[in-house]
């Protein structure tokens, strides 16, 4: 069996008193795209850390590509490109001297052509010479995308890489680590916002207070949550019988219906028929992520 | 060790991009004590027989910067590291403990020696200052340098705010090098301060080092060296082991 790119068994860590990791078992295979997920304080970034050595587990082990983190951290370091969630930057260099430096300080010298290759990329290479402090928060924010490539590592670790980026940038960004998976690069990110782990992931994890709670392919988390939404806006109000199945109430007037399956829908259609209740909008949706997200937080 | 070489390189460009304010302020702030101090103690100071005040002075201001900008070197680029967060572009690559410390140590050495050679040369012309052994000369100032670099690289881990790292340099390093006989021979002294001077390290260090200038100290310059070296293995080795523990790094 192959090495896996990342592999961890049975990671705790604790802060004092709080248990940010209560044990966490994850496998991502090379080459995947894989989603960390969960709300605020879940230990998605505690996780990150430990891999990255940034903080020490209190207890289990962590390997990257086959090396453990502790034991064989410069193999594992080698091996493992990571973009922190905080903007930092060091102001004292240019943008080409920062990629330069942490490209140095993996051993690598002379690196100017494959420099200019993610400068390129990351459509920075007319700010090459440019001071960091120059820089907007979204070229910040590339600049470090390219701190985590200098490198070359197989696997790379994005946290909340697309945080307070502007939708352009976003789907710039995105191209360019679609294209990194696609080269054979294993991509692990965790985000907020859900529907692009939903678009981007072939597989998610998902994080509750240092643990991880659901565990899959994407499309069968999806599956979890089935049936599907109605989304009506009625002249008149809702019959009686249909409030038990209310999902939401919005302020624009509409309401969402949860429906067990499509097959449902006949039936609430048959209730506001008899009910003479006239439908001025419908809409039927699918579950997404973030329904399944919510659902999967609310049980665990 | 290519990784510590590049580390060193960006810790050397780090005070070399400001070098005004790192290397010519300091250079500056050496020429204004001893335009003072010379005007106003010159011919009541008494210091080595046969020595003249000013040029007793030249030595010691100029192993003081060294001493002051080896510990600001280190322990603020650190400290501001971690403030700032970009000390994580130096914990996630494969640096070894050593390297990321011998790095921090010889750059923040190298700015002492910088700011040395620079106050020795814009003093120098107002008194003649001879040289009885470089080799004491350098030896000290490697050290003594090398001392207060693993001490900046101590404080530097332990500060997480700015005003801690200022409270070390106002109330620790200051002191210890203003009341280490820089301004004065400490046989001028009550024996009391004597003794007392006695039990500050960075004594040795200036009396050493102007042994090598004019062949003639307050304490013998081999027991200075002892010391020195010995302050110098001891901080090393609480630094390398604060940062093989990650102190204050890795969480």
């Amino acid at each position: 069996m192959t090495a896996a790119a990342i592999e961890t068994r049975g990671i705790t860590k604790r802060y004092g008193s709080v248990q940010a990791l209560a044990g966490v078992d994850l496998r991502v295979e090379p080459g995947e795209f894989f989603g960390l997920l969960g709300p605020n304080g879940a230990g998605k970034t505690t996780l990150i850390s430990v891999l990255s050595g940034l903080a020490r587990a209190s207890g289990g082990e962590a390997r990257v590509m086959g090396h453990d983190v502790l034991r064989d951290y410069r193999k594992a370091r080698r091996a493992l490109g990571v973009v922190p969630q905080e903007l930092v930057f060091d102001p004292f260099f240019t943008v080409r001297e920062t990629l330069e430096i942490q490209a140095g300080y993996f051993g690598l010298r002379n690196q100017r052509a494959w420099i200019d290759e993610v400068l390129e990329h990351l459509d920075l290479t007319a700010k090459a010479d440019t001071n960091m402090r120059a820089l907007s928060g979204g070229m910040k924010r590339r600049v470090l995308v390219g701190q985590a490539l200098v490198h070359k590592p197989p696997v790379i670790i994005l946290d909340e890489p697309t945080a307070g980026v502007d939708v352009e940038l976003r789907q710039a960004l995105w191209s360019f680590i679609r294209r990194l998976n696609r080269d054979g690069h294993t991509i692990v990110l965790t985000t907020h916002y859900l529907e692009e782990a939903e678009a981007l992931c072939g597989r998610i994890a998902m994080l509750k207070q240092g643990r991880i709670v659901a565990l899959d392919r994407t499309d069968r988390l999806l599956k979890l949550h089935s049936g599907c939404y109605v989304k009506l806006r009625l002249d008149g109000g809702l019959p009686d019988s249909l409030q038990a199945l209310v999902a939401e109430r919005r302020d624009d007037g509409t309401v969402r219906l949860g429906l067990p399956d499509y097959g449902g829908l006949e039936n609430v259609l048959r209730i506001l028929r008899e009910d003479g209740v006239h439908i001025q909008e419908l809409e039927v949706m699918q579950p997404d992520l973030e329904e399944v997200f919510v659902q999967i937080m609310r049980s665990s | 060790m290519s990784g510590f070489r590049t580390l060193f390189y960006k810790e050397w460009l780090r005070f070399w991009k400001v070098s005004v304010q790192t290397v010519l302020a300091p250079v500056l702030t050496a020429l204004l004590y001893l335009l003072v101090f010379a005007h106003a103690l010159r011919d009541r100071m008494e210091v080595f027989p046969g020595v003249d005040y000013v040029a007793f002075l030249v030595p010691g201001l100029a192993m003081m910067s060294v001493l002051q900008n080896a510990f600001a070197n280190s322990s603020s680029s650190l400290m501001q590291s971690k403030m700032t967060g970009n000390i994580v572009f130096v914990l996630l690559p494969p640096l070894s403990h050593l390297e990321f410390f011998l790095a921090y140590l010889l750059a923040a050495v190298a700015r002492g020696m910088v700011v040395g050679a620079g106050v020795l040369a814009a003093t120098v012309w107002y008194a003649g200052v001879p040289v009885a052994n470089a080799v004491w000369v350098l030896a000290f100032a490697l050290l003594g340098s090398g001392v207060m670099a693993a001490l900046g690289i101590v404080a530097g881990m332990q500060s997480d705010k700015i005003d801690q790292l200022a409270a070390f340099t106002n109330f620790i390093i200051l002191p210890l090098t203003f009341l280490s006989g820089v301004f004065y021979s400490i046989r001028t002294l009550p024996s009391f301060w004597q003794s007392v001077s006695h039990l500050n390290p960075v004594f040795y260090m200036i009396d050493g080092f102007r042994y090598g200038f004019f062949g003639v100290s307050d304490t013998s310059p081999w027991l200075s060296l002892l010391i020195v070296a010995g302050s110098f293995a001891a901080l090393s080795l609480l630094g390398i082991q604060l940062l093989k523990a990650g102190y204050k790094l890795r969480h």
